[in-house]
This record gives structure tokens, sequence and C-alpha cells, in this order.
């Protein structure tokens, strides 16, 4: 926290300075500029883009093909199927994970280095590494009434176990860092006072650990939301798809018209903008909370 | 205390504080004295049902990708499994033309990820570190390929590469037949075309967990360094990377991890076709494709598990050391 004072002096202008800003204004806009251009696409109409090309300059520009792309690929639906992964998703992986980490993290059992190392290991794999045995385990795990599909494949429900399976080894660890670093003190007096566990964790430590939570929540929302190789793999009925497989799906439909397909995409790629801008902060501190260690 | 505690950013707290590692090895036993059953029974369950989720779906299904890896499976009923020794790993290394090409296609990835949007992301962040105005409008725009998902990334850099349509050919007018640079199927050109939009999404990733490095370095070792005359590349080579030790670990690992996992950009561009298989691919291949062929697509993904590992343990013995000292 010193560390931001200490160099809190005004810098004067210098040619450095220009030449820095120069530089990471430019390197800015080129990072920028696929989204931009692909924005630029989806603005135009195909009819405009195909007869004068697509570096020209437009006569026309309008919102049609995220409309047309909108309601052509019944998006509310893929919409609905995300939401409907992803919102458990992310509760039960942080209920369970800060569950793990409570466990490790306030008590001396002798498990518990080794149970962090499972969970932390796991999460560090590749997915295709477990796909194989994973897919023909949904196949054989019957679920009739339960899932649409009557088995764990081809389900929402499929989907929500592997992410929760997946994800906790990282909330587990981060958190469990982070509930450590909470003062002894807050338990034991509570615990000597006779207090059950499950009040200790969920009365005293859950609540004290609100901002690492905030900040997992925000990053567990985006890598599922934004999850593509389960979803190819583990559905597959187009109508179960949640948005960013079906959009592969749907790419075929539209296979003659970039601009739609660019419309598409960036719809897409809405909700996960706008959580970012909201909860920028809380995004890259969860993204650095399990980096910070090392 | 705790309103300290709470007020604290995310990644200072998720730093055990010097004191706390020797107050948990104080307490912990006046703790499990205290446990009632009923205590211990929660505790099971906390622990207990997220380790069989996790166990079961993650690590008995690694084993039994081991297991499966020295079979042949149709996948139609347990009876057609027949063990084949080491078969499929004979096959994957003398006859398959697509295993090589695809290890060396995720050698190829790591070692331009590492070598390009690693000390690109490392240098934006030493410049953004310097305190400079504007710096959260850098940071976002650099930052905002990471999130936006690799699926769309694809589709998006599909309309720079397209050969008909997109913006490169269009640019240098190679848009015209005879003249087509096609960037998404020359195999001597996909895998490259790929890298590019991996290494544009990389460099904000490595750009953030520098940045998160840079925060942690002492600014009183910065300030020794330029009392002693030192000039900022000098301090950053002598003082500011040496303590970068730790992130440059995270960094190296997150990395080869990206390298091995790398799929949906190749997905989503070209299926993995020629010039772009990479182990991930073949071994999804084996599931989604035409042909069910499950021992060999195991066989693949104990390669992979296996470089995984080779990666992995070292990491992890080193970092939970390091916090049993500490």
């Amino acid at each position: 926290m010193s560390a931001t004072l200490a160099t809190k002096q005004r810098t004067p202008i210098r040619p450095a300075r220009v030449l820095l800003h120069t530089f990471l204004v430019v390197t800015a806009l080129a990072w920028l500029a696929p989204l931009l251009w692909a924005l630029f696409a989806a603005l135009r109409p195909y009819s405009e883009t195909s007869t004068k090309g697509y570096v020209s300059w437009p006569d026309k520009l309008s919102f049609d093909n995220f409309t047309n792309a909108f309601e052509q690929s019944d998006m509310t639906h893929y919409f609905g199927n995300t939401l409907l992964i992803a919102v458990p998703a992310v509760l039960v992986t942080l209920f369970l994970s800060s569950c793990v980490a409570f466990y490790v993290s306030r008590f001396d059992f002798r498990v518990n280095l080794f149970l962090l190392l499972v969970f932390t290991a796991g999460n560090l794999l590749p997915q295709q590494v477990i796909i194989t045995p994973l897919y023909r385990l949904y196949l054989l795990i019957d679920l009739p009434g339960i899932t649409m599909s009557g088995k764990l494949y081809d389900s929402a429900l499929g989907l929500v176990l592997i992410h929760v399976a997946f994800q906790s080894g990282f909330c587990a660890f981060v958190l469990s860092n982070y509930m450590r670093s909470l003062p002894h003190e807050l338990t034991e007096a509570a615990l000597v006072d006779g207090a059950s566990v499950w009040r200790l964790y969920w009365q005293i430590v859950l609540p004290l650990c609100k901002p690492a939570m905030a900040a997992l929540a925000t990053l567990l929302s985006i890598w599922i939301y934004n999850d593509f190789f389960w979803a190819i793999v583990l559905i597959s009925t187009g109508e179960n798809m949640p948005i960013t497989s079906a959009l592969n799906n749907l790419s075929g439909q539209y296979f003659t018209d970039p601009n739609l397909v660019a419309a598409g995409a960036l719809l897409t790629a809405i909700p996960t903008l706008i959580v970012y801008f909201a909860l920028q902060r809380q995004f890259v501190s969860g993204l650095t909370l399990g980096a910070n260690k090392g | 205390m705790t309103a300290e505690t709470t007020t604290n950013s995310p990644e200072a707290a998720a730093v055990p504080p010097p004191g706390a590692a020797s107050a948990a090895k104080r307490t912990p036993q006046g703790h499990r004295r205290l446990l009632t059953r009923r205590d211990r029974i929660t505790l099971g369950l906390m622990a207990g049902v997220p380790t069989i989720l996790h166990v079961a779906l993650v690590w008995v299904t690694a084993l039994a990708s081991i297991a499966l890896a020295f079979t042949t499976w149709d996948g139609i009923g347990f009876d057609s499994i027949k063990w084949v020794g080491l078969q499929n790993f004979r096959d994957l290394f003398t006859s398959n033309p697509q295993f090589w090409p695809a290890v060396q296609h995720n050698v190829i990835w790591f070692v331009v990820l590492i070598l390009i949007p690693t000390p690109l992301g490392l240098f934006l962040a030493v410049q953004l570190d310097k305190k400079i105005r504007f710096s959260r409008v850098y940071q976002t725009a650099l930052f905002l390929p990471v999130v936006v998902s690799l699926a769309v990334t694809g589709f998006v850099w599909q309309l720079i590469y397209n050969p008909d349509t997109g913006l490169i050919n269009s640019l240098i007018g190679a848009n015209k037949p005879g003249h087509y640079i096609d960037w998404i199927g020359d195999p001597h050109l996909n895998l490259w075309a790929i890298l590019v939009a991996a290494c544009w999404r990389h460099t904000g990733y490595m750009m953030i967990l520098y940045l998160a490095g840079l925060k942690g370095v002492d600014p009183s070792l910065r300030e020794a360094s330029s009392l002693d005359g030192a000039n900022e590349w000098q301090t950053f080579k002598n003082v500011i990377f040496p303590t970068l030790r730790p992130t440059n670990t995270v960094v190296l690992v997150v990395t080869i991890i990206e390298a091995l996992r790398a799929f949906d950009l190749v997905f989503v561009f070209n299926k993995g076709a020629q010039g772009t298989e990479l182990l991930s691919i073949l071994v999804t291949n084996n599931i989604i494709g035409e042909s069910s062929r499950i021992g060999y697509g195991s066989a693949i993904a104990v390669v992979l598990l296996v470089i995984s590992l080779a990666v992995i343990i070292p990491y992890l013995i080193a970092t939970f050391r390091k916090e049993r000292r500490a």
C-alpha cells in the first residue's frame, strides 16, 4: 500500500513520454482493429459489400444484420441454454470449492496438502486428457425423466457437472489461500464458544471471503459462458447447445453472408463484454489471484 | 482486524501474511479437540462431496484414459474391449501420418507464444506500470481479446483471413482469381495465420499477469537502484526482472498448458484439417468424428497427459513446498 504513496509524484512532459503514449495508442488500436473490423462488416448490408468489396466507403450502416442474426438463429433460446448451464455451474462451483477451501485452510488434517494438490493439478490438466472416458461415461449414465435426453450426455446437467468438477480445482486453490490469510483467532474464539463448524463456515469465514468470491464469480461466469470444448463434445443436439457452440453450428447456415456471421459473433460476445466492463476490477483481480502465488 | 482483511484487495489477501502460517501451526490441535461428532460429519461432507465429484470426473477419467490406451474399443458394449498392449502407441508413433505433425504444431504453438506475446506482454506491463495517464484505457483495449471467447475470436479472424472477402487479401489485392492467398486452406500458411490470432489473445493475458507481478515489486528497490545511478534498462534487467521470478514461473506453466490445450481457435478455423493438426484436435476427432476409435484416441490423450504432468508436478511441488516453509 505504501508503494502507491511513494511513487505519487508528477511526471513532467518529456519526449520519452510522448513516444510512449504514441506507441501505446498504436498498439491499443492494433489490438482493437480485428473487433472493430468485425463491427464494420456487421454494420453493412451484404448486398453492398458483395459489389463494392469490404474495403470500401460505406453507403449505409445499419443494425439490420444484428436483428436478422438474432431472429433467424433464435438466439434467445441459446442464451437461455447458456444461462441454464452457467448460473448453476458458477454457484455450485463457488459453494463446493469454498467448502473444500474451508476444510483445508482452517484445520490441520493430514490429508489437506494432498487434497489441495489433487484439486489444483486437476484443473491444470488439458480437458482432452479426460474427454474420451468422460464421453463414454456420460453416455452410460441413464437419467430417465431428469434430463431431456434421458442420459447425462446431451444435457445441461452434464455440462454443469463437468464445469463444477473442473473449475472447483482453481477456485479451491485460490479460496484456500484467501481463507488462510484470515486471522485464526476469529474462528478459534467461536469454536471455544461452542459454535458448530458449519456456523464458522457460513457466518464467519464465508462473509469475509466476499471479495475473493466476487472476483471468482466474475471470472467463472466469463469462462463458463465462453466454453466451447465441453459443449461441442458433450452436447449433440443443436437445440441443447449453449450460445458459443450453437454459433459454430449455425454459421453453416449463413456461410455465404460473412456480415451476418460477424453480427452473430459480436452478439455472442456482448454479455461477456458487459460483464467485463462492469466488473473489470473483479475480473482482473480474479485472474491474478492464483497467479500471484508461485 | 476483520475490517482490514475485508478491505484488502483480493490479490493482496491471497498471499498469506507471514504470521498466518505460524498461527496455523499453533491452533489446529486445539481446534481438533473441540470438534463434536456432528462437526466431524459436517466437515467430512464439506470436503467429501466436492472431492468425490472432482476425482470421479477428472482423475478417474484420466486413469481410465490410461487403461483404455492399451485396448481397442469401438465404444459399443464393454465386451468389445480388447487388450492390445502397446499396439496403439506403436501405431501412433510409427504409422499415424497426423501424430508427429500434431506434436510439432503443439511445440511450435508453445515456442511462438513464449517468444512473441510473452515478452511483448512483459514490455507493455512495464510501460503501463509507470503510472501513466490513460493506463486503464490501454489495459482495457489490450485485454479485451482475453474476454472474448476463442470461438468468437475464430470467427472474427476469419473475416480478416477469408481469401475472397477478407481484410488482408482485399488490402493487398490478392482476392482475385489467380492471385488468391488462401490463409485458412494453405497448409503452409494456416498454422501461422491462426497463431497470429492466438498471439493477439495471449499478449493481454501475459500483460495482466506481469502487471500483477510488478505491483508486488518493492519500490525501495527501484529507488535504491536509481540512486546508484542505474538507467531504466539496467534497473529492469538487474533489479526488477529477477524479482519477477515467481511470475515468470507462472507464465511459463500457463503458456505450456495453453499450448497443450489449444483447441477452440483451430476447431473454428478449419477443424484441424491439413496443416493445423494438434494433439487436442486428434483426440476430439476420435470422439465426435465418424470413426469411434476409443483406444487410439485415449493413447493420444495419454501422450498429452504425460507431457502435462511433466510440467504440472514439478510446478506444484515447488509451489507447495514454498507454502509449507512459509
